[in-house]
C-alpha cells in the first residue's frame, strides 16, 4: 500500500483530515479514463520541484512539475506539507502558471530605445552591459561629489538614482545594496516606502 | 512581524487595522479565522471601506482614513481610566515607570522645543533623569508626576470618545466596544494582536500610527507573547529581506545607519552608533555595533579592507546629515532636471509612485534609464505613454529581460522572519536571466571600465570584493548567501579560517570576519549546512513555531522580545501558552532573546528589551520626529481646517517639495470627498506582473472607483458607469462600482464622504483598462520614514 | 460503488472570496480566460462559461435585521446523484464516477445541448467554437490520484473541504448548527443528494441562482426512466434523441438548436 503523505487525499478536508484507506476505500484507478494523457499523468510523470511564492510576504510553498522532456513547467500548485499554507494559494498564488515562460507577453530579449525613437530595438546582452558600464562611468566620472559644501569627504554620486526591488532572492537584494554603494549612489530605495 | 503568520492563531483578540488581510495576505486568514475556531478569538476590523476581510470578521469599525491616532489615542486613555493594563509587564518591561526630564511638555498639539520656522524639534528635553551613577530615574509605582506613565495619560487625557468619535466618524457605543475588547487582552491569560499593512504606514503620521499601538501592546503586555505582537504584514514577497540588505538610502545591511557627511571616520562612525549604559541588567546589544560594521566592511571589501585603511570606511558614500534620499526626493530631483541615469529593478514608479503628472514628466528628464523587469511596463515605455511626444524624448532606455522568481533559486524572507531557502523551478525564456546575474554583469562591465581607464574615485569599485559567479558563470546564490553569512578570516579556538560564523554573537570587531548582514549570521551551520533550507515540521512547543522549518532571524528565534512572555522570575505569565521558561539553568521553548537569568537574578540577569539601550520598552519614544507620544493630525489633505484636538492641523515635521506641480487641497469644496488607494487581491502593486496574466485580468479586468450608494444616488452615477475623479493634482478615468461597503461619515456633525481606488493599473496594459490612481495623490511622507500618503486625499467625482 | 461517494462541502461562513479557487480550477484544467468588462461588480466573468467551471459571486445583502453582509457563492457543477444532465445526455458525454460525481468527456459530447435546459442548477455552458459543453468535473483525474480537486486544495480558510459522503453530510450539519440563526446544509435532500453541498449562512432565498427546491425536471424523469429504455431498444440512437428532444422542447425544435449541430444526431 502506498504511503499516505499530507500531499494525498488525506488534506482533502482542509481542517479535518480524514484517511478514506481507513475508511475501506479503493482509490486505485477503476478503469482507464479516456483515451490520451490527463493532465495528471503528465503531472505524475513531471519533475516536482518545491519554492516559494512571489507575491505576498506571508511565503506560501509552491510546488511546480516540470516536464522531464521540454524542461517547462505544466502545473504549479500549493505545497500541502508546508506549515504556513498548507497547499492552498490564492488567486495570484494559484495563477503563478501565468508568471512562467508560458506567457506569451515575458520578455525575452533585451530592448533598447535610442534617444527620439519611437520603438524598442532588439540588442544583445554584450552591447547592452558595455553601453550602460559605459554611461554609468561617464556621468559617475562627471558628475562625483568628493566633497560637500562644508569640505567634508563625502564620496558620492547624486545624478544617478536606483530604485530596486523586493521581488528578489536576498542573495540578489544584498547584492544590488552593495553595487548601489559601490558606484557610490545615495538615491537608493524601494518598494519598501511605497 | 514581531510575531509570525502561524502564530495569529494563539491570538484571542485580532485587531486588523491598516490592513485588508483576506484581500492581500488571504492565506493569513487561515491562521486568524483558527483562532477564531480553536480560541474564540475576537476579529475585529477597522478599516474606511467594508471589505472582504471585513465579511470574515466579527464586526466592522469604518473610520475615516487618516484619523487612526485619534482611535489608538482613545484606547490609551480607555486603558488607562480603566486600570486595564498588564502591571508587572509595565512596570518592569517598559520606560512607563521612568521620570523624564522635568522641562518637557506636551502643549496644543507640540511638544518642547520646536522650531516653527526651521519645522525642527530641539529634542533636548526628551529626556530622562538620571540617578547618580546614570541609570534613569524609576518609580515603581507609577505615580511621580513626571513618570512616563503619568505623562502618558495627561497627554492622552484630551482622547475622550465624543472627541474620537467627532475626528473619526466612528459611532461612539462602537468605539467603547472596540475598547473593551482589546483592552480585554491585558489580563495574563490572554494575549490580542494586531494586524497593520499600508493602511498605517501610507500616511504622513504613519510611523505614528504604529507607535500608538505598540504603546497600547506595551501597557496590555502584548508583545513577546505568542498570539501577540506588533505584525506588519508586509505587502511583497521579499521586502522583509530587501530592507534587511538595505536597498534603501538610509540604511546599511543590517540595520546598520548609513555613514554622513560629518561622520569622517570609522571610530567616529563607530563611536556615534555603539549605544551606552551604565545599567549592569541592560544587555544593550548595539554595544556590538562595530563588530557588525566592521564585519560588513571586510565583506564589502575584503581584502582591501585593513585596520590601516579604516576598513575603507571612507570608500562609502557619505549622505548629507538629515537629508532624505527617498523614492520621492528622487523624483523631485529628477523632475528639477538634477538625475541622469537611473536604474529600476522590478518597479514601476510612472505607476507606483505618488503623483504620476510630476513622476512621468521627470522620467522624460532623464539622459539614460536601465530598466530590469519579466514584462514590459509604464516606466520602460514612458517615451511613448499619453501625452509624450517620443521624437522630443532624449533618453536611452535599456529594458533588461528578467528570469521571474519560479526560475531561480536564492532566499526570501516573509513577513515572519522566515528566510525559506527556495528552488529553481525552470530556466528563464530567451536571454532573461535573473536580477543577480544582470547585476553582476553590469559592475563586470562597470570594474572592466575603470580597471582600463581608472577613473574619479575607483577604489570603492575596484577594491569591492566580486567574487559571486559559480563554475558556469552564472550567479552564484548560495555563494553569496554564505558571504551574507558570515565566515572567519583567521583560525581560532573554535573555527578555522573559512568556517562559516555560526552565530553574530561570534563576530569581531579587528578584521578577522566577515559578514554581509549580521542578522543573518547563524542562517548557516559552522561547516556550512544551509539551515533556512530546513523543512522539518515538529513543533515541539505545540504553538507553530516549526523551528525547524526554514531559518528565523534573529538566531532562529520564532518571537521576538520572547523574554517578555515570562515574569521576572522567567516563568511564562500564561502557563498555558508556554512559549518560553526559565528552568533555573537555562531556557526552554523558543530560541530565548539572550542566554542570560531572568530579570530577578539582580547580578547575571538582563531585562528582556535587549535592543533597547535601557533594557525596557519604550512608550516614551524620543526617537521619533514629531515627539515621543503619538498626537493626531489630520492627513495633508483633509475635509477638515480645524483639528479637533489641538491648534496644529497637521504634522509639524512635514516638510512638502516646493515644483508647481506639488500642490494640495484641505478643506475645498472643489475636492469634497475623502479618498483612499489600495489593491485588490487580484493584482499585485502596480499591476505590471499581474496585468499581463490573463486569468487575473479577467476577474478584475479595469480601473474602478468604490462609491457610497448614497454619494452615487447625489452625483446621479449608476453602478458600471464611467466616471472622472480629480484631485487638485491630476485626474483619472475609470468604472463606478457603487456599493453598500461605503457608508458617509459623520465627523464633527457633518456628513462626509469617502471613496476608494486601486493603483493596479496602468495605460500600457490591457488596453483601455485605465491608468494609475497616483494621479491622484500627493507626494508627501512621513518625516520618519517617507513613505507617501498614498492612503488619504481628497477627490471630487464627476459622472462623464 | 457507495461507500467511494465523495462529497465536497462549500460552508459560506468560511469564505474569504480570494478567488483560489476560479484560478486553481483554471490552471489545472488548462481554461483560457475571456475578455471581461468591470460591470460594476467584483464577480467577473460575470456568469459561469465553458471556460469558467466555478466563480465566486458576490453580492452585497441586507438581513431581515437590517444588518448588511457581503456574500460570497462559490458557483459550479452540484455533481447530483439524480442527474437530469446524465439522464438527458444522449451519448453518455456526461457520465457519473465511481466517486458519485458527474464526470464530462468532450469526445463523446455531440453539442446537442440538451443538458443545459435540463439542469436544475443552470451549470453546463456551450461553447460555440468546439461546439461542446463544458463544465465541472470536480478534477475526476485528481481524485483518481488520490488528489483532492484544485479548488479544495487551495482553499485557504477550510471553505471547501471533501471526503466521504456520510462525513460530509455529518460535519455540514454540525457547522450549520453551530452558526444557528438561520443558517442551513444545501444539498443532500434533493435530486439524490448532490455531491457538492453548501453549508448557507443565510437563508437559501438570499443567493440568487440557488433554486430553493431543485428537482429534475419531469419530462426528463418520464424520458430517462421509463420511456428511453424502450425505444432505445425499438430504435436505437437516432430516434430516441429526437424522441427527447419533443419531449423536452415539443415538436418545434428551437432555431439555434438546428444551426448548432443538433440535427447531426
Amino acid at each position: 500500500m502506498e504511503k499516505i503523505t499530507r500531499r494525498d487525499f488525506l488534506v482533502m478536508s482542509g481542517t479535518t483530515g480524514v484517511a478514506l484507506s481507513a475508511l475501506g476505500v479503493n482509490l486505485a484507478p477503476a478503469t482507464a479514463y479516456a483515451a490520451g494523457l490527463t493532465k495528471m499523468d503528465r503531472v505524475k510523470s513531471a519533475k516536482q520541484i518545491g519554492s516559494t511564492c512571489c507575491y505576498c510576504s506571508v511565503g506560501c510553498g509552491i510546488l511546480g512539475s516540470v516536464d522531464n522532456l521540454t524542461g517547462k513547467i505544466i502545473n504549479i500548485e500549493g505545497d500541502p506539507e508546508h506549515p504556513i499554507n498548507e497547499g492552498s494559494l490564492c488567486a495570484k498564488g494559484a495563477g503563478l502558471f501565468g508568471l512562467s515562460g508560458a506567457n506569451e507577453h515575458r520578455l525575452k530579449k533585451v530592448l533598447y530605445r535610442a534617444p527620439k525613437s519611437d520603438h524598442w530595438e532588439e540588442k544583445d546582452w554584450s552591447w547592452a552591459l558595455k553601453r550602460i558600464a559605459r554611461l554609468v562611468k561617464d556621468t559617475r566620472d562627471k558628475d562625483f561629489i568628493t566633497h560637500n559644501a562644508k569640505n567634508q569627504l563625502v564620496n558620492r554620486v547624486e545624478t544617478i538614482g536606483h530604485l530596486g526591488t523586493s521581488n528578489v532572492a536576498n542573495e540578489e537584494a544584498w547584492l544590488i545594496s552593495i553595487a548601489c554603494r559601490a558606484m557610490s549612489l545615495v538615491y537608493i530605495d524601494h518598494q519598501a516606502r511605497v | 512581524m514581531t510575531n509570525h503568520y502561524i502564530d495569529l492563531k494563539n491570538s484571542d483578540c485580532i485587531l486588523i487595522m491598516g490592513s485588508n488581510a483576506a484581500e492581500h495576505h488571504p492565506i493569513a486568514f487561515k491562521w486568524i479565522l483558527r483562532a477564531r475556531d480553536e480560541r474564540k478569538a475576537t476579529l475585529i476590523h477597522v478599516d474606511p471601506r467594508y471589505t472582504r476581510t471585513t465579511a470574515r470578521c466579527d464586526y466592522h469599525v469604518p473610520l475615516r482614513s487618516g484619523t487612526d491616532i485619534a482611535l489608538l489615542g482613545g484606547m490609551i486613555k480607555y486603558i488607562l481610566d480603566n486600570n486595564l493594563i498588564q502591571e508587572e509587564y509595565v512596570k518592569h518591561y517598559t520606560n512607563a515607570t521612568f521620570i523624564v526630564n522635568a522641562n518637557f511638555k506636551s502643549e496644543d498639539g507640540l511638544f518642547s522645543g520646536f522650531d516653527a520656522e526651521k519645522k525642527k524639534y530641539d529634542k533636548s528635553t526628551w529626556t530622562f533623569e538620571k540617578d547618580e551613577t546614570g541609570i534613569p530615574k524609576r518609580d515603581l509605582t507609577l505615580q511621580h508626576p513626571n513618570c512616563v506613565y503619568q505623562l502618558l495619560k495627561q497627554h492622552y487625557a484630551r482622547y475622550t470618545i465624543e472627541k474620537v468619535s467627532a475626528i473619526t466618524g466612528v459611532p461612539a457605543d462602537l468605539i467603547e466596544r472596540v475598547y473593551k475588547d482589546y483592552a480585554s487582552t491585558g489580563t495574563k491569560d490572554r494575549a490580542g494582536t494586531i494586524c497593520y499593512a499600508l493602511g498605517w504606514t501610507h500616511h504622513t503620521v504613519g510611523s505614528q500610527n504604529i507607535r500608538a499601538m505598540s504603546i497600547i501592546q506595551l501597557l496590555l503586555g502584548n508583545i513577546g507573547v505568542c498570539g501577540g505582537g506588533v505584525n506588519a504584514l508586509r505587502g511583497e514577497p521579499n521586502v522583509q529581506g530587501s530592507t534587511d540588505h538595505a536597498i534603501l538610502y538610509n540604511i546599511l545591511p543590517g540595520y546598520l545607519k548609513m555613514p554622513t557627511a560629518p561622520i569622517q571616520t570609522l571610530a567616529e562612525y563607530n563611536e556615534k552608533y555603539t549605544t551606552k549604559t551604565n545599567d549592569p541588567q541592560s544587555a544593550n546589544w548595539y554595544q556590538n555595533y562595530p563588530k557588525y560594521s566592521v564585519s560588513f566592511l571586510k565583506a564589502l571589501f575584503g581584502e582591501a579592507a585593513q585596520p590601516e585603511n579604516d576598513f575603507g570606511y571612507s570608500w562609502l558614500p557619505k549622505i548629507e546629515d538629515g537629508k532624505a534620499y527617498s523614492l520621492m526626493h528622487l523624483f523631485d530631483e529628477m523632475y528639477k532636471g538634477n538625475i541622469k541615469g537611473m536604474f529600476c529593478y522590478g518597479s514601476n514608479p510612472a505607476c507606483s509612485a505618488p503623483n504620476s503628472t510630476k513622476v512621468r514628466a521627470a522620467l522624460q528628464r532623464l539622459k539614460w534609464m536601465v530598466n530590469v523587469n519579466i514584462f514590459d511596463n509604464e516606466t520602460a515605455s514612458f517615451w511613448k505613454g499619453p501625452g509624450v511626444d517620443s521624437k522630443q524624448v532624449e533618453t536611452e532606455v535599456f529594458l533588461l529581460p528578467a528570469a521571474s522568481s519560479l526560475e531561480k533559486a536564492g532566499s526570501q524572507s516573509n513577513s515572519g522572519r522566515w528566510v525559506q531557502w527556495k528552488n529553481k523551478i525552470a530556466n528563464p525564456p530567451g536571454d532573461a536571466l535573473s536580477d543577480g546575474d544582470i547585476v553582476m554583469r553590469i559592475m563586470d562591465e562597470v570594474r572592466a571600465l575603470y580597471a582600463a581607464e581608472g577613473g574619479v574615485c575607483p577604489e570603492p569599485i575596484l577594491n569591492l570584493k566580486w567574487d559571486y559567479r559559480d563554475a558556469k558563470g552564472n550567479f552564484d546564490f548560495l555563494k553569496t548567501a554564505k558571504q551574507i553569512n558570515g565566515y572567519y578570516l583567521k583560525d581560532n579556538e573554535t573555527a578555522k579560517k573559512g568556517d562559516l560564523v555560526p552565530s553574530f554573537a561570534l563576530l569581531a570587531a579587528d578584521g578577522s570576519t566577515a559578514c554581509g548582514n549580521w542578522l543573518m549570521a547563524g542562517s548557516f551551520t559552522q561547516k556550512g549546512e544551509n539551515k533556512m533550507a530546513a523543512r522539518g515540521l515538529d513543533d515541539p512547543t505545540g504553538l507553530g513555531l516549526y523551528p525547524n522549518w526554514s531559518y528565523a532571524w534573529p538566531l532562529n528565534r520564532r518571537i521576538i522580545y520572547n523574554r517578555a512572555s515570562c515574569d521576572l522570575n522567567g516563568k511564562p505569565f500564561n502557563p498555558k501558552m508556554k512559549l518560553l521558561e526559565w528552568t533555573g539553568e537555562k531556557w526552554v521553548g523558543d530560541v530565548p532573546d539572550g542566554p542570560w537569568p531572568p530579570v530577578s537574578d539582580k547580578k547575571a540577569g538582563k531585562y528582556p528589551f535587549i535592543m533597547k539601550p535601557d533594557g525596557v520598552a519604550s512608550i516614551f519614544g524620543p526617537g521619533m520626529a514629531e515627539g515621543p507620544f503619538p498626537e493626531h493630525y489630520e492627513p495633508m489633505e483633509g475635509p477638515l481646517n480645524k483639528n479637533l484636538l489641538s491648534g496644529q492641523l497637521t504634522n509639524p515635521m512635514v516638510s512638502v517639495f516646493k515644483t508647481e506641480l506639488d500642490k494640495f487641497a484641505n478643506a475645498d469644496t472643489k475636492f469634497p470627498y475623502v479618498c483612499t488607494s489600495y489593491s485588490c487581491t487580484e493584482h499585485w502593486c502596480s499591476g505590471a506582473l499581474t496585468r499581463w496574466q490573463s486569468w487575473l485580468t479577467e476577474m478584475q479586468p479595469e480601473a474602478y472607483i468604490e462609491i457610497g450608494e448614497k454619494l452615487a444616488a447625489e452625483l446621479g452615477i449608476k453602478n458600471g458607469e464611467k466616471v472622472r475623479v480629480d484631485s487638485v493634482r491630476g485626474a483619472v478615468k475609470c468604472v463606478a462600482m457603487v456599493t453598500k461597503r461605503f457608508q458617509p461619515f459623520t465627523i464633527n456633525g457633518k456628513v462626509i464622504h469617502q471613496v476608494g481606488l486601486p493603483f493596479n493599473y496602468g495605460w500600457l496594459f490591457p488596453k483601455d483598462s485605465g491608468d494609475s490612481a497616483n494621479f491622484l495623490t500627493a507626494a508627501v511622507g512621513c518625516p520618519n520614514t517617507f513613505c507617501p500618503e498614498y492612503k488619504a486625499f481628497m477627490v471630487n467625482v464627476s459622472k462623464l | 460503488m457507495s461507500n467511494m461517494e465523495l462529497v465536497k462541502m462549500i460552508d459560506l461562513s468560511r469564505c474569504t472570496a480570494c478567488r483560489g479557487c476560479q484560478v486553481a480550477c483554471k490552471q489545472w484544467n488548462e481554461l483560457p480566460a475571456s475578455k471581461t468588462k468591470n460591470w460594476g461588480s467584483y464577480q467577473n466573468p460575470a456568469d459561469l462559461e465553458w471556460n469558467t467551471w466555478t466563480l465566486i459571486r458576490f453580492q452585497e445583502y441586507v438581513d431581515a435585521k437590517g444588518r448588511f453582509k457581503w456574500l460570497f457563492r462559490k458557483d459550479g457543477c452540484m455533481h447530483c446523484t439524480d442527474a437530469a444532465c446524465v439522464k438527458v445526455c444522449p451519448t453518455q458525454a456526461l457520465y457519473h464516477t465511481e466517486f458519485g460525481t458527474v464526470a464530462f468527456d468532450p469526445e463523446r459530447c455531440i453539442g446537442c445541448k440538451d443538458c443545459i435546459p435540463a439542469c436544475p442548477f443552470n451549470i453546463p455552458r456551450f461553447n460555440e467554437q468546439t461546439k461542446k459543453i463544458g463544465k465541472c468535473d470536480l478534477c475526476l483525474s485528481r481524485l483518481r490520484a488520490n488528489k483532492p480537486p484544485a479548488c479544495v486544495l487551495s482553499c485557504p480558510t477550510g471553505a471547501l473541504s471533501i471526503g466521504p459522503k456520510a462525513e460530509m453530510i455529518e460535519k455540514a450539519y454540525k457547522r450549520a448548527k453551530a452558526l444557528g440563526e438561520g443558517a442551513s446544509v444545501y444539498g443532500d435532500k434533493f435530486v439524490g443528494g448532490t455531491h457538492v453541498i453548501y453549508v448557507l449562512p443565510e437563508p437559501v432565498s438570499a443567493y440568487p441562482g440557488l433554486p430553493e427546491n431543485p428537482s429534475v425536471p419531469l419530462p426528463i424523469i418520464l424520458w430517462k426512466d421509463v420511456l428511453k429504455p424502450a425505444s432505445v431498444i425499438a430504435g436505437g440512437g437516432v430516434l430516441a434523441a429526437a424522441f427527447l428532444h419533443y419531449i423536452l422542447h415539443g415538436p418545434k425544435r428551437p432555431v439555434e438548436d438546428t444551426q448548432e449541430g443538433g440535427s447531426e444526431i
